[in-house]
């Protein structure tokens, strides 16, 4: 097929056979539980699996990093579900666990000016970024200081300074956005201000956005105008209850649908997190030299339901522990065991240090006072019209803020 | 003698569409997890087991794709259920179900009609933030050629959706995850409640107040507490907004001299506005004070608990309404 040409890294069907995988790590040994047969399992055919064909070079210092952020996102998203269910949090909230090594690789991989944007299961995304896990938390109990000042919640998580442009809720809605920044860098860099494009955008995605049309706008807008972002499809086999295979076709060979769009098509393996970190960058450093997009098919898997009340009956139990056993944490500290980087002592250290962070991050929330009234009518326009009188008085009556007031009794007056 | 008994409002919705498609091959259902997973709400529970996966159709999340689908299926003569997840996704697929549905008639000149039922969540479901806290009948309900039902209880959701379901036009059907659980008598023998027409759900004779869906549950709190202070509110549940029983509003109004319309939706150019614009023009010399209205604030929905209880309409708002409403009482 005519994807093929364009792939950047050879195929290997065993993935036991990269250099970057650790054998060990995990419990993978026997060859009927091998990573392609994990994922042949959830994901159908794993015959495109794709590896680099030599790991890069990362320091122990990078991976320790990395380490640690994964354990912070893990022990942040069971801080989650625990407030959660003490109605600390509200609405929807999707968490990460078990996909950590997807934004904590992907993030790693470019810099810190390259724009991300997401769906609304952010939260992995918005720490790896940088993002201070107290905003992150008070944004979800509501409170002011929140990253979005408590009222995005959950699945809206922005963060300016770390380039963060957002959970999106809505799936799919981030894909067009996703060009648009990347769009908008390169603007900037070539139209404005005369130089070559510098940035490259992440755009992140659930293998069920893959079904909004919307997406596929996008992915023939990036084709078209040589558009350099990169769409990262978090395939954890699932779109709420409906596994990839019923809901999406070619689900064994998600590339097949980047080559539609003359789009260079990768299959990633999102458990481990110094593979994604490796892919990544050859990913994107190629991205950026040429301006063009690029979509990785990263495969993945969330441990937990979809949001806070699934079951997960459409799956079996044997079927999680399978992934559970391909852990990206499990796999990281095993593999920085066996390299004499991390001890029994040091992990308990890092561990009680997440511990901490985290619980501090609980505790400044349970502190952060809840918006004041007035934020309830902030930010809907840089520049506003008119005050704001009422539920029956819309802002854009306008005006009447310099006006004598013609307004009769309005139940807002007589609430405030 | 009818058996008095009482479902949720979920099971309203379900015995709907089963006896629905029992009496009627050509009705199907189909929407995200509607099949194999009961359902994200649980509305079509059991569903596929008794129909089978050709009438109960779990679809990707492919909105404009699902729902256009739909529409052509309902020219080729079926009888199409979509379950949209929530109505704030319905977004995504505005051009069927606004540009194809609601016209095929009258661009056909009379010969492809569209008998589809677009139903699902509408409104606020709890801190669900902006993008999910849609009341989509403030957009729609300015577009002519579709019907548009917001029951409030299961009684109606079950008569209504009946109706719809068995009519001949494209149908928006709007309810409310926070109402699923709601439980309320519906009989056992088999009725339909015909579109457009009101219903008066407390008697009254100082003040009309007119709603529509959730909010009607404010209207009753409200009223309840407006007694106490020796205020008498005529509460009435409209059931549909297209089309509008404007008449049930307009013969309570010209009895209580003062109105109250309570809609969820975003305060201009509402169905809220519209009856308050018929109100005014039809009870001019009844009217004791200009028609009030509570509305959601308009802005944004917060995701912020006490800015969100700030936002929506609710009982205090409307007890505040028709106070300045019957100021002279
Ligand atoms: C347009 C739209 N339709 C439906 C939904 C409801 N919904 C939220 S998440 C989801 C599943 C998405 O699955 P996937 O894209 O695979 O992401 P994952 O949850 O696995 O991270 C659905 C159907 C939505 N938010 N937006
Ligand atoms: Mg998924």
């Amino acid at each position: 097929m005519a994807f093929v040409a364009r792939r950047l890294f050879p195929v290997c069907t065993d993935y036991t056979m990269t250099s970057l995988s650790n054998p060990t790590a995990g419990g993978v040994s026997a060859p009927g539980s091998s990573q392609s047969d994990v994922h042949a399992k959830v994901y159908g055919d794993a015959e495109h699996l794709q590896v680099p064909a030599a790991a890069a070079h990362v320091s122990t210092e990078k991976m320790l990093d990395w380490f640690k952020q994964m354990l912070l996102i893990r022990e942040f998203e069971l801080r989650c579900m625990q407030a959660y269910q003490e109605k600390k949090i509200g609405g929807f909230c999707h968490v990460y666990i078990g996909q950590e090594a997807v934004a904590v690789g992907c993030t790693a991989a470019v810099e810190h000016k390259d724009p991300i944007v997401t769906a609304y299961r952010d939260h992995g995304h918005a720490l790896a970024r940088g993002m201070d896990p107290k905003h992150c938390m008070a944004e979800m109990f509501g409170r002011v200081g929140g990253c979005a000042k408590g009222k995005g919640g959950s699945m809206h998580m922005f963060d300016r300074d770390n380039n963060l442009y957002g959970g999106h809720g809505i799936v799919g809605a981030q894909t067009p956005l996703g060009a648009g920044l990347a769009f908008g860098c390169k603007y900037i860099d070539e139209v404005i201000e005369g130089k070559a494009n510098s940035r490259v955008s992440l755009c992140f995605l659930g293998d069920g956005a893959l079904n909004q049309g919307a997406f596929h706008e996008a992915m023939n807008l990036a084709g078209l105008f040589d558009i350099p972002v990169i769409y990262v499809v978090e395939n954890n086999g699932y779109s709420m209850g409906t596994a990839i295979a019923r809901g999406t076709t070619m689900a064994h060979s998600l590339i097949t649908k980047a080559a539609g769009y003359g789009i260079d098509g990768y299959v990633v393996d999102g458990m481990d997190v110094v593979g994604v970190y490796a892919d990544m960058k050859r990913i994107a450093d190629k991205c950026r030299a040429t301006s063009r997009p690029a979509f990785v098919d990263m495969r993945t898997y969330r441990y937990k339901g979809h949001s806070m009340s699934d079951p997960r009956k459409y799956r079996t139990k044997e079927e999680e522990e399978v992934f559970e056993k391909h852990d990206p944490i499990g796999r990281l500290e095993a593999r920085l065991k066996a390299a004499g980087k991390l001890t029994d002592d040091s992990l308990k250290a890092m561990q009680k240090d997440v511990r901490d962070t985290v619980r501090d991050a609980v505790a400044w929330s349970d502190e952060s006072p809840i918006p004041p009234m007035a934020e309830l009518f902030h930010d809907v326009f840089v520049e506003p019209w008119g005050p704001y009188t009422g539920s029956s008085q819309p802002q854009m009556n306008g005006g009447t803020a310099n006006q004598p007031s013609m307004r009769t009794i309005d139940t807002k007056e007589e609430l405030s | 003698m009818s058996a008095v008994r009482e479902i949720e409002y979920r099971d309203a919705l379900r015995e709907a569409m089963s006896e629905e498609m029992r009496r009627d091959k050509r009705v199907f259902l189909l929407g995200e997890e509607v099949a194999e997973y009961n359902g994200a709400y649980k509305i079509s529970r059991g569903m596929l087991e008794e129909f089978g996966a050709r009438r109960v159709i779990d679809t990707p999340i492919s909105e404009s794709g699902f729902a256009g689908l739909a529409i052509g299926a309902a020219m080729m003569g079926l009888k199409p259920v979509v379950e949209f997840m929530s109505w704030s996704f319905s977004l995504v697929a505005a051009d069927p179900i606004l540009n194809n549905a609601p016209k095929m008639l009258y661009m056909s000149g009379g010969q492809f009609g569209c008998p589809v039922v677009f139903r699902g969540n509408d409104g606020a479901g709890g801190q669900l933030g902006s993008t999910h806290s849609w009341c989509v009948e403030g957009l729609f309900s300015n577009v002519p050629g579709i019907k548009i039902a917001i029951p409030s209880n299961p009684y109606d959701a079950k008569g209504l959706l009946k109706t719809a379901i068995r009519g001949s036009d494209p149908v928006f059907f709007l309810e409310s995850e926070r109402m699923l659980g709601n439980k309320g008598e519906v009989p056992e023998e088999e009725y339909l409640i015909p579109f457009g027409q009101a219903k008066v759900i407390r008697s009254g004779t100082d003040c009309t107040l007119a709603s529509w869906g959730r909010p009607v549950h404010f209207c009753m709190e409200a009223a309840e507490e407006m007694q106490k202070l020796g205020i008498s509110c005529e509460v009435i549940d409209l059931r549909t907004v297209r089309p509008l029983d404007i008449g049930t509003v307009v013969r309570s109004v010209k009895k209580t001299g003062a109105c109250v319309v309570v809609d969820q939706s975003w305060s201009f150019g509402s169905p809220g506005s519209e009856v308050a614009s018929q109100v005014h023009r039809h009870c001019f010399d009844d009217l004791d004070n200009y028609v009030h209205r509570v509305h959601s604030a308009d802005v944004p929905t917060p995701y912020a608990t006490n800015l969100e209880q700030e936002y929506l309409p609710n009982a205090r708002k409307i007890a505040e309404a028709v106070r300045s409403a019957t100021y002279n009482l």
